[in-house]
């Protein structure tokens, strides 16, 4: 019945609400418990699980999802400077108008399927970040990027109150501010709410017909279905999600920049996706966590650190062990991400997901023989004990 | 709507379809009508055109000259999906199912065709009507014999049962015309015999079908008129007695032999 529960939705809904709430708990220990990190976390969640909708689903692999993001972030602080510094307009705004940037790219990119869809994605990406560099100086404040300032209109916030702000004002939900824990526990629950609809999307009928897209289009086609625009509301919806995020990422730090909009976002959460197990629910989540810890945790880490981990060793080792390390920590951090992203797509294509699966099923098995061989034992002692009498 | 060609009960009219693959003839001056109600098999050595003209039927190929109909609706130049919609359906050579899915999803996903294949925004009326689309294919597996495998994986199945799921997938569509692709090549014996006996169950329901095959056995016990294609052209048509009688059959494609 247990098992039962945790796989129904509002098991699974419950489990991972908790996870998340109590995320600064149980991550104290690994040393992430601090805002900015745990805002990250949920942030990208939002962004990765959107992006496994696309990729995960249908198996279309965008490489241009950050200019969703990078429109999020823009349309957000344009919010915050015209209208308000609450959250909520910018939020839907955000989201709004990514979702339209994904129409358009979308149903461009859509018209090839494979490697030139990848391809179109990077162009239309990396078109968009040139334009928020220089074209459109005017809307994105170029190299400098988008920041609030003390002259802005913020039409509706002026039109409530008279107060003079010394200073630039902060974000907030109707008067809390949305820094620190608040900003977190925000951005939380807005995650939770992604990942229900993500939940609902994977185990719907149409997450189904996505699904038999990826495994076989062509049948798809001759079984009755107009298979583009099942793909596009896909790509739609990733294109939401990573509005969401933007916005969010604007929430907890109101000023955005082209380079939100670069290749290198756009390919970090292909990285996050595979990583954790693309197709999965939470295998992306995973990968989230694996990375950002890594570029936050393991960066930060220098050699006086490094030296107070491994004082318990001789000292001749432990400066060479110090001396090896360090090249891996540090600045080097993303040689320590390669290799561990190289050792999971080599033995565990399937990513992080696949590796605990194996392992819960190894250890099923192990349970299953050692009950097997107690019964075996109490059978042939019983046996003995009927030879006996 | 009446037209002629439903007055006359033909399902589905192929008439003058040339198809040239560069300065091949792979078919010259195809005329075909299948009627309501019959199995019309399709014979020939290999390479005489038999899967390019089902290519033709589902719009896989576009002929150079030529219409198909179906029920007096010209289905040349649609799309795949538009075809299917009309009621045309293929049941593939290779099996073409989905193969990391589960064999009752594989069933279920031509089931939600008929429903919302073009596409429309339903997500709450999908949820109801799932169940019930599930129940449909869980009694066609029924009917299939692999109602007991439902939830493995469809790539894991033998050829044999991968064949009769393609078939089911086929059927749960309920067609107005169905076309099989050499539904029993490469299968054991007994596993023929079965597939024989339901495309016999199938008939009896009424279901019009077009059938190509290599094995005389399945074609003779099943088909009400054969058509018989060489090189492209049509060089006989008749009821599977005339064409056993047929000296031209014999030469082109019997080899001479008696059947």
């Amino acid at each position: 019945m247990n098992k039962q529960f945790f796989q129904s939705d509002l098991g699974t809904m419950l489990l991972f609400s908790v996870a998340i709430l109590t995320m600064p708990v149980w991550l104290d220990p690994v040393g992430a418990n601090y805002p900015d990190l745990l805002q990250k976390f949920a942030i990208f969640g939002i962004f990765a699980i959107g992006f496994n909708i696309l990729f995960g689903l249908t198996g279309y692999l965008s490489f241009g999802h950050a200019v969703f993001l990078g429109v999020g972030s823009y349309t957000a602080v344009w919010s915050f400077k015209l209208l308000s510094m609450n959250v909520l307009p910018a939020i839907m705004f955000s989201m709004i108008i990514a979702g339209i940037f994904a129409i358009g790219i979308g149903y461009l990119c859509l018209r090839r399927s494979g490697i030139y869809f990848s391809i179109l994605t990077l162009a239309f990406a990396q078109m968009s970040y040139n334009m928020a560099y220089s074209v459109l100086t005017p809307i994105t404040n170029g190299e400098t990027g988008l920041q609030l300032s003390s002259q802005d209109p913020r039409i509706v916030d002026n039109a409530f109150s008279d107060a003079v702000v010394e200073g630039l004002p902060s974000t907030n939900l109707f008067g809390m501010e949305m820094s620190g824990y608040p900003g977190f526990y925000f951005c939380a629950v807005l995650l939770i709410i992604a990942f229900f609809f993500s939940l609902r999307i994977f185990r719907s009928p149409f997450g189904m017909k996505l699904q038999a897209i990826k495994s076989n289009q062509t049948r798809m086609r001759y079984t009755g279905f107009n298979t583009r625009p099942y793909l596009l509301t896909a790509f739609v919806i990733s294109g939401i999600y990573a509005g969401l995020a933007g916005s969010l990422l604007a929430v907890t730090d109101p000023l955005a920049g082209a380079e939100r909009m670069q290749w290198t976002a756009s390919g970090e959460v292909v990285l996050m996706t595979i990583l954790g197990g693309m197709g999965t629910l939470v295998g992306p989540l995973l990968g989230v966590g694996i990375i950002k810890y890594f570029e936050n945790i393991f960066s930060s880490l220098n050699s006086n650190r490094l030296h107070e981990i491994f004082s318990w060793l001789p000292d001749g080792l432990e400066d060479f062990v110090v001396t090896v390390v360090s090249h891996f920590v540090g600045e080097g951090w993303q040689l320590t991400l390669g290799l561990l992203f190289m050792l999971v797509v080599i033995f565990l294509p399937g990513g992080v997901m696949e590796g605990i699966r194996r392992t819960s099923t190894v250890i099923k098995n192990y349970n299953a023989k050692r009950s097997q061989n107690k019964e075996a034992v109490t059978a042939a002692a019983s046996k003995e004990s009927d030879d006996g009498k | 709507m009446e037209n002629n060609s439903t007055e006359n009960n033909t399902v589905l009219n192929i008439s003058n379809v040339n198809v040239t693959f560069g300065g091949l003839h792979a078919l010259s001056e195809i005329n075909l009508q299948i009627e309501e109600g019959k199995t019309h098999a399709i014979i020939g050595p290999n390479g005489a055109g038999k899967s390019t003209l089902l290519n033709v039927c589902i719009g896989k190929l576009v002929p150079d000259t030529g219409t198909v109909t179906l029920d007096g609706e010209i289905m040349t130049g649609k799309l795949p999906h538009e075809i299917n919609h009309a009621g045309m359906v293929r049941v593939f050579q290779t099996p073409e199912i989905f193969p990391e899915m589960s064999i009752l999803r594989n069933m279920m996903i031509p089931a939600f065709a008929k429903r919302d294949g073009m596409f429309k925004f339903n997500a709450f009326t999908s949820m109801a009507d799932e169940k019930e689309i599930e129940a449909e294919a869980i009694h066609v597996l029924q009917d299939f014999g692999l109602v007991d495998q439902m939830h493995h994986h469809a790539g894991s199945m033998s050829r044999g049962d991968k064949r009769r799921l393609e078939l089911g997938m086929g059927l749960i569509q309920h067609p107005r015309i169905l076309l099989l692709d050499e539904p029993t090549a490469g299968m054991a014996r007994h596993d023929t015999n079965r597939t024989i006996e339901l495309l016999q169950s199938i008939k009896e329901r009424g279901t019009t079908k077009v059938i190509i095959e290599h094995d005389m056995h399945v074609v003779f016990s099943l088909a009400d008129r054969i058509s018989v294609l060489a090189q492209g052209r049509i060089i006989a048509a008749g009821t599977p007695d005339e064409i056993r009688a047929n000296p031209k059959v014999q030469e082109a494609y019997l080899g001479g032999a008696e059947i």
